[in-house]
């Protein structure tokens, strides 16, 4: 049963990894704004759409 | 009626069809251009019409290219990489976001830009050898995103965010988690192998995860029960505060003596309710601020005319003027210092002082006051005295507005934890004494349990999450208020006072009446032709009204400035102004009080024209049912011109008191309040501003809710506030719903008590108690202020 001590050694380095990843989120200013980037994740695919986009791939490749 | 592409708005004055488009003005038309032609036209797949129409003056941002200024903007400065944060107010919808963080499209020189859209604010990054400051802003201008840029831009830089809380929130969510999945073991088990094997390792990992709860997470409830004692006060964080300290001292005392498991995870999930109770009420609206003063409304810069040469002229920042200095102000530019016309014609408009709409007229010689906007011509002034000193910023110096209004006021929870806190000691007293005859040796083991148990965790919730709900409901219905205890303030208010101007009459909105000899059709359409032609906003007001009889263009057109208009057609003359200019005597003008433009037609003095303020919808309405438990009183900085039709709008025993200045509507509410009146002061303008801080709660009424607002409790929309009274009624609602969670809180602690006095109190009693108080105070509280604004919509 000495396996606990290892399991248990385990549970808090995972729980302390993701403690300190909500720390680092924190930190850079992620929880500062909320809303904005819910609406600008649904942004960037339908650029393309753009009829001047198709005839020019170059620019294209910027935003791909 | 065709509606702009861009804008939405209708084409009523001209209608541009471009590119089988219509467009309302040549401006929308410029930003659909410059977007189609860079690709952008996804703009407007996104939302339909979300433009916004541009208001461009080239030489408006002349003062960016003063490097001092630019420099304080800035954010970051190094060689080739510029960072700046702009407010756009008119940011509203995720086409603005898109169109803005795709600038580096517009122009190479923008590298990248963030939109914070609940703030309404940007920030770009981009290479000044590229692109100006000013021509940066000159872009976002003319795709219509005008930034604000103020003197209080100037004073501070991006002001940290406050983390803290949800720091102690995680770090108390992290070890509440962790708590109770090492306490689990032992709620059930007892004498079993293994568990006596591994229980001493698991209760000291219990106590290390406790050690940040109690000392970083629970830190700010020891330091307010620490100064509430100080003052005198048993406040709600004493109870709290004793309760978390003696939970850890029982729960270290119990593990170091082998007594047993302890109480860490009732420990820390107190602490953790707690703050999510806290977080829960800090709702802000960060878009908005409620602490603004003259500084959000003035220029950073003006333009002087340096003294050695007449000729050069140079953009300055506002707080490098002195006292002696010639200043040029242009059309539609704010006077910031209390000065003398040297040159020019001024016609000011102090509608952001004092709610007046009418223009006042100055000549040379006569003195203007900082804050009003000159319309017309470029003035040019001699300083008197320097933004600082100006009567406007003097207004700000009164003590009115150092103060922290909340202070003082004794919220529900802390008039209720006195009575509390001395109840729970007194029983604690009372079992320990008990047990020190009957049986020694469980002496200690009540007394902490009573302490324990009787920690008003669920008291301490309720309020936070009734009036945080609140918070949210009044938000989506357009009224914005500074924080939650607003609502508690609200429901004590017993006297409501109204300013006049621009809070229960409409700003823009105006009504003339014509009295005099009858005019003929064609007398009214050269009436018309004359208005057209002239920019003063009497001109503009009348002619909206008289547009529909047709209009005759003038042979000539004179204007006579702070007199009137002087036009003939044909052989017939038309005089439109002001009596003296028109024939009539001055007396009839002063007698009746109004703002009247008068007519002569061929040197005949014809009648006149008398604006009245138009009062908006339901106000009648709103005073009746206010006037049931509430006195009502009317403030007006105007003259007495009005008495009659506020009368009939008022029930019986209200107050109306005219020619009230600033400081007089201040003394007013002090008046009031040392009558021991609960005063809630409802205004707009900057005029009211002393009042709204002196007021228990000031609410800024304002038809655009990111325009303006003076210092004040709350901002609301105009168009809801004929609802006012139906807000009362739920602000009052909502303490009946804290009175209530407080009773169930109770039953819990009594039930809890009981399990405590007797000795039997066991960890997982205490561990299933606590949460089940905290949670179902939790959905109670939402659920009865779910009902009651479902109740609101009507």
């Amino acid at each position: 049963m000495s396996i606990i001590y290892m399991l248990l050694a385990i549970s808090v380095v995972v729980a302390i990894i993701f403690f300190v990843a909500f720390i680092v989120s924190v930190r850079k200013g992620q929880y500062d704004d909320v809303y904005t980037p819910s609406v600008r994740m649904l942004f960037e695919d339908e650029l393309v759409k753009s009829p001047a986009k198709e005839n020019q791939p170059v620019n294209k490749e910027k935003f791909n | 009626m065709e509606s702009c592409f861009h804008c939405g708005e209708d084409c009523l004055e001209e209608l541009i069809t471009f590119e089988k488009k219509s467009f309302c003005c040549a401006g929308c038309k410029t930003v659909f251009e410059i977007l189609n032609s860079n690709d952008l036209s996804y703009y407007y797949d996104l939302q339909e019409a979300p433009g916004i129409s541009p208001k461009l003056k080239d030489d408006k941002y002349e003062y960016l290219e003063n490097a001092e200024i630019v420099d304080r903007l800035l954010e970051f400065d190094h060689e080739k990489t510029q960072i700046v944060s702009f407010s756009i107010p008119s940011i509203h919808c995720s086409s603005c976001i898109w169109i803005l963080e795709n600038l580096h499209k517009l122009h190479s020189g923008v590298k990248s830009s963030q939109v914070d859209f609940p703030k309404k604010t940007i920030r770009i990054s981009f290479t000044a050898e590229e692109i100006s400051l000013k021509n940066l802003v000159v872009l976002l201008s003319r795709i219509g995103y005008e930034p604000n840029i103020y003197l209080d831009n100037f004073e501070k830089k991006e002001s940290e965010h406050d983390r803290s809380l949800i720091y102690k929130l995680g770090v108390a969510g992290f070890a509440f988690g962790n708590i109770m999945f090492l306490s689990f073991p032992e709620y059930f088990e007892i004498n079993e192998f293994w568990l006596d094997q591994f229980k001493y390792l698991f209760r000291w990992l219990m106590f290390s995860f406790s050690l940040p709860v109690v000392f970083y997470s629970g830190k700010d409830y020891f330091i307010s029960a620490y100064k509430g004692l100080r003052s005198g006060m048993l406040n709600i964080d004493v109870p709290i505060a004793l309760g978390i300290f003696v939970l850890f001292v029982r729960s270290t005392a119990e593990i170091v003596l082998d007594l047993g498991t302890g109480f860490f995870d009732s420990l820390s999930g107190l602490v953790f309710f707690l703050l999510l109770g806290k977080f829960f009420q800090q709702k802000t609206y960060s878009f908005l601020s409620f602490e603004r003063d003259y500084k959000s409304y003035f220029p950073i810069a003006v333009t002087r005319i340096s003294s050695e040469d007449e000729q050069v002229e140079e953009q300055v920042q506002v707080y490098k003027i002195r006292k002696g200095d010639t200043v040029l102000i242009r059309n539609e530019e704010l006077i910031p210092m209390d000065a003398e016309i040297l040159e020019g014609q001024a016609n000011i408009d102090y509608s952001f002082v004092t709610g007046e709409a009418d223009l006042v007229n100055k000549a040379e010689g006569d003195k203007v006051y900082a804050g009003g906007r000159q319309k017309g011509s470029i003035i040019k002034l001699k300083v008197l005295k320097p933004v600082e000193q100006s009567y406007l910023t003097e207004l700000w110096s009164n003590e009115v507005f150092q103060k922290d209004r909340s202070f003082g006021f004794q919220s529900l929870t802390n008039r209720i934890s006195k009575n509390f806190t001395i109840a729970v000691l007194s029983i604690a007293v009372l079992a320990t004494t008990f047990w020190l005859f009957a049986d020694p040796s469980k002496a200690w083991n009540v007394f902490t349990a009573v302490l324990i148990i009787a920690c008003p965790c669920a008291i301490a919730l309720a309020a936070p999450f009734t009036l945080g709900n609140l918070l949210r409901i009044f938000g989506k219905k357009g009224i914005y208020l500074k924080d939650a205890s607003v609502i508690e303030r609200m429901a004590a208010i017993d006297t409501v006072v109204f300013d006049k101007t621009g809070t229960i009459t409409t700003t823009g909105q105006t009504t003339a009446e014509y009295e005099g000899l009858e005019l003929s059709d064609k007398e009214l359409q050269m009436l018309g032709g004359s208005l057209k032609a002239s920019s003063h906003p009497l001109s503009r007001s009348l002619y909206s009204i008289l547009q529909h009889h047709g209009i005759r263009t003038p042979d000539s057109y004179k204007e006579y400035v702070g007199a009137g208009i002087e036009c003939d057609f044909e052989g017939n003359r038309i005089k439109i102004g002001s009596a003296r200019f028109t024939g009539e005597s001055d007396s009839e003008e002063i007698s009746n009080g109004k703002t009247a433009v008068h007519i002569s037609s061929n040197e005949q003095y014809k009648g006149c024209f008398s604006f009245r303020n138009t009062y908006r919808k339901g106000m009648s309405g709103l005073f009746q049912q206010l006037s049931r438990d509430k006195y009502i009183i009317v403030l007006s900085g105007d003259n007495e011109g009005e008495r009659d039709r506020l009368l009939s709008l008022l029930p019986v025993e209200s107050g109306i008191h005219f020619n009230q200045k600033p400081g007089d509507k201040l003394e007013f509410i002090r008046q009031l309040q040392h009558g021991s009146r609960k005063v809630m002061m409802v205004g707009d303008g900057l005029n009211d501003a002393g009042a709204l801080a002196q007021s228990e709660i000031g609410i800024a009424v304002s038809e655009n809710i990111n325009v303006f607002s003076p210092a004040c409790d709350g901002v609301m929309d105009a168009s809801i506030l004929s609802n006012l009274a139906d807000y009362f009624q739920l602000a009052k609602k909502g303490v009946s719903i804290i009175q209530a969670s407080f009773i169930l809180s109770l039953v819990y602690n009594i039930t809890g008590l009981a399990f405590a006095v007797t000795g039997n109190l066991m960890p997982v009693v205490a561990a299933i108690l606590m949460p089940l108080s905290s949670i179902s105070i939790v959905i109670f509280t939402t659920l009865a202020t779910q009902i009651l604004s479902k109740k609101l919509k009507k």
